[in-house]
């Protein structure tokens, strides 16, 4: 599904261009990106999800080049095959819980469906909030809307970037079991960006970033 | 969901910032809109008033107030002229048709006034129940004389004196009515005509019977007649005036009040798009996460663009919405107080070839007011903001 190699990123008046291990990430698989600070583990989450053009080195998603796209098809792509969920959740806040999944889905390309979206938000306990204002919902509640609108629209690679940093170990473990659970339902690839040591343990693969390399 | 109506949700999301840029917007275009509706409205009661009415004769006087008064019927007459004298110019050479009015009393504030079957006919105004007056004390009604006062044919009323009130009423002798004319869109639907013999007859006891006519109607044969006649009248109590003028000069004063209107307008309408500018640009700087948010989702800058346009086009197209629909209510207002106090009929709702140009015009600036916010969303860094946004 996802494949990169020789991945490099100078940053504008930044000292040494930031080197990253290659990847290879199969349908189904689960990865785990482990690194501190200033690791630039951000950086390459970005760069995989096309949002940053990586100055050496290419990005290939499902088979054919990614990172060389022009930025519009980049986004399109990005749309139709990824889903993101962040550390903090961020909402489309004119429209409801409902309305945003059904933006996602149609920024992906896929037919507003509403069963569909009801099943995820079932899937994540949140039937009842299918008409809620985003405003309106805890933070907790937030974190599992958008992890709903990362998979609604059935992505084959799903990118987690600190998903679990700001949450204790109760809800660390909850939100793991629903990102893992959401992408096993649709066969998708699972990659997740941390620096949270706790999941290290929690997951098989990981791949670690040094502050050097 | 297409960019439109994603842009309609958010800009209806911040009801404080759109609604005081729909506000001003519905303000200017409103009262732009207003004046060119009240401007049809009048030009072309004035023109139809007029109708080929190339001088007006009379007593000496305000010539403005002659022809306010023998052919909008608003003012009251510069007074009485003898019929003899009259005569002599409107048989002149120079003279095609001649139509003498006689100002008689009002019935519920209603002119009556004495004239001629020519009169109704000049402008087209048909009997449309009953006969044309033949003898005197007979009257046809105007349209709107006819709906106020309830007035059938066969019926019969006493005239009140003069022009103002109902306090002093001939009680010697009735007209009747015998017809009642079609709607004109003209000032004569505000009238009662009858024989100016009739209008003589009520006066009797207290004139001399010198047979007196307030103001007779001519249409010239030459043109020399505008040179000419003015001439003919120096030594006369008698003047003429030449309505298409007299209009010209009334529009003209109001001209300079109209002009400042406009500015005024034009600069709500400038501060509304302003508003606008302001209004998406604050909104982006507060929703920078938001726009990259629907990047990683798919959307590629242009649908951006796209969203943040739509969104001052939202609120551009509600503001020239509120505007015109506000004319129109001002209107309807404007329209009845007239009617109550001038019998003018100003009530037309349809859309002015101008407004056409107005709300292309709004459309354009609110799109240019919503271009430069647009633009800095084509270009926003979605990585750093996204950063930025933990």
């Amino acid at each position: 599904m996802l494949k990169t190699e020789g991945l490099r990123y100078q940053y504008q008046g930044g000292d040494a261009a930031l080197a990253f291990p290659d990847l290879r990430l199969d349908k189904g698989e689960e990865l785990l990106l482990l690194g501190a600070s200033g690791t630039g583990k951000t950086t390459l989450l970005h760069l995989v999800a096309g949002m940053r053009t990586p100055t050496a080195g290419t990005v290939e998603l499902a088979g054919s080049a990614f990172s060389t796209l022009p930025t519009a098809e980049r986004d399109r792509t990005r749309g139709k095959h990824m889903g993101m969920v962040f550390q903090t959740a961020h909402f489309v806040r004119s429209l409801t819980v409902g309305e945003n999944l059904a933006l996602a889905r149609s920024l992906a390309g896929c037919s507003p469906d509403e069963a569909a979206i009801k099943t995820v938000l079932g899937d994540l306990g949140l039937a009842h909030k299918w008409d809620a204002r985003v405003d309106a919902l805890s933070v907790g509640e937030q974190q599992r809307v958008s992890i709903a609108r990362a998979v609604v629209h059935g992505p084959g690679l799903i990118l987690a970037d600190e998903p679990t940093s700001a949450l204790d170990d109760a809800n660390t473990d909850a939100v793991l079991t629903l990102l893992r659970g959401q992408a096993d339902r649709t066969g998708a690839a699972l990659l997740i960006v941390t620096h949270d040591q706790r999941l290290k343990d929690r997951m098989s693969q990981h791949v670690a970033l040094n502050p050097t390399s | 969901m297409k960019a439109a109506r994603l842009a309609r949700r958010n800009v209806l999301h911040r009801p404080l910032e759109t609604g005081l840029s729909v506000l001003l917007l519905a303000f200017g275009v409103g009262i732009i809109s207003l004046m060119l509706l009240m401007q049809r409205s009048l030009t072309e009661d004035l023109d139809r008033n007029i109708k080929d009415i190339d001088l007006v004769l009379g007593a000496k006087g305000s010539p403005l107030q002659l022809i306010l008064a023998n052919v909008y019927h608003v003012d009251v007459p510069t007074g009485n002229i003898p019929l003899a004298d009259a005569r002599k110019i409107m048989r002149h050479p120079y003279i095609e048709e001649a139509i003498p009015l006689a100002y008689g009393d009002n019935y519920e504030l209603f002119r009556i006034v004495g004239t001629e079957a020519s009169y109704p006919a000049h402008y087209d105004a048909e009997v449309a129940t009953g006969k044309m007056f033949e003898t005197a004390f007979e009257v046809v009604l105007g349209q709107e004389v006819a709906e106020a006062t309830g007035l059938g044919l066969g019926d019969t009323f006493y005239s009140a004196h003069g022009l103002t009130d109902g306090t002093d009423v001939h009680r010697d002798k009735a007209y009747t009515v015998v017809g009642t004319f079609a709607r004109t869109g003209a000032v004569i639907d505000q009238l009662i005509l009858t024989p100016i013999a009739s209008v003589w007859g009520v006066h009797e006891d207290v004139e001399d019977a010198d047979e007196e006519i307030t103001a007779v109607l001519l249409k010239k044969k030459n043109p020399l007649a505008i040179l000419t006649l003015p001439n003919l009248l120096r030594d006369t109590p008698m003047q003429v005036a030449l309505p298409a003028i007299e209009m010209n000069r009334l529009t003209q004063q109001f001209g300079i009040g109209l002009q400042t209107l406009r500015a005024v307008a034009l600069l709500i309408m400038g501060l509304s798009f302003i508003s606008v500018f302001i209004a998406l640009y604050a909104s982006l700087r507060d929703r920078r996460y938001e726009l990259a948010l629907l990047r990683t989702m798919g959307a590629p800058p242009q649908r951006l663009f796209a969203l943040v346009l739509f969104e001052g086009l939202w609120m551009t197209a509600a503001g020239i919405f509120s505007g015109l629909l506000l004319s129109r209510l001002g209107v309807m207002a404007l329209g009845q107080v007239l009617a109550d106090r001038f019998h003018y009929d100003v009530t037309q709702l349809a859309p002015v070839q101008g407004e056409f140009v107005l709300v292309a015009a709004a459309l354009l600036v609110g799109a240019f007011a919503a271009g430069i916010p647009a633009r800095s969303a084509l270009r926003i860094d979605i990585s750093n903001i996204l950063v930025q946004g933990r």
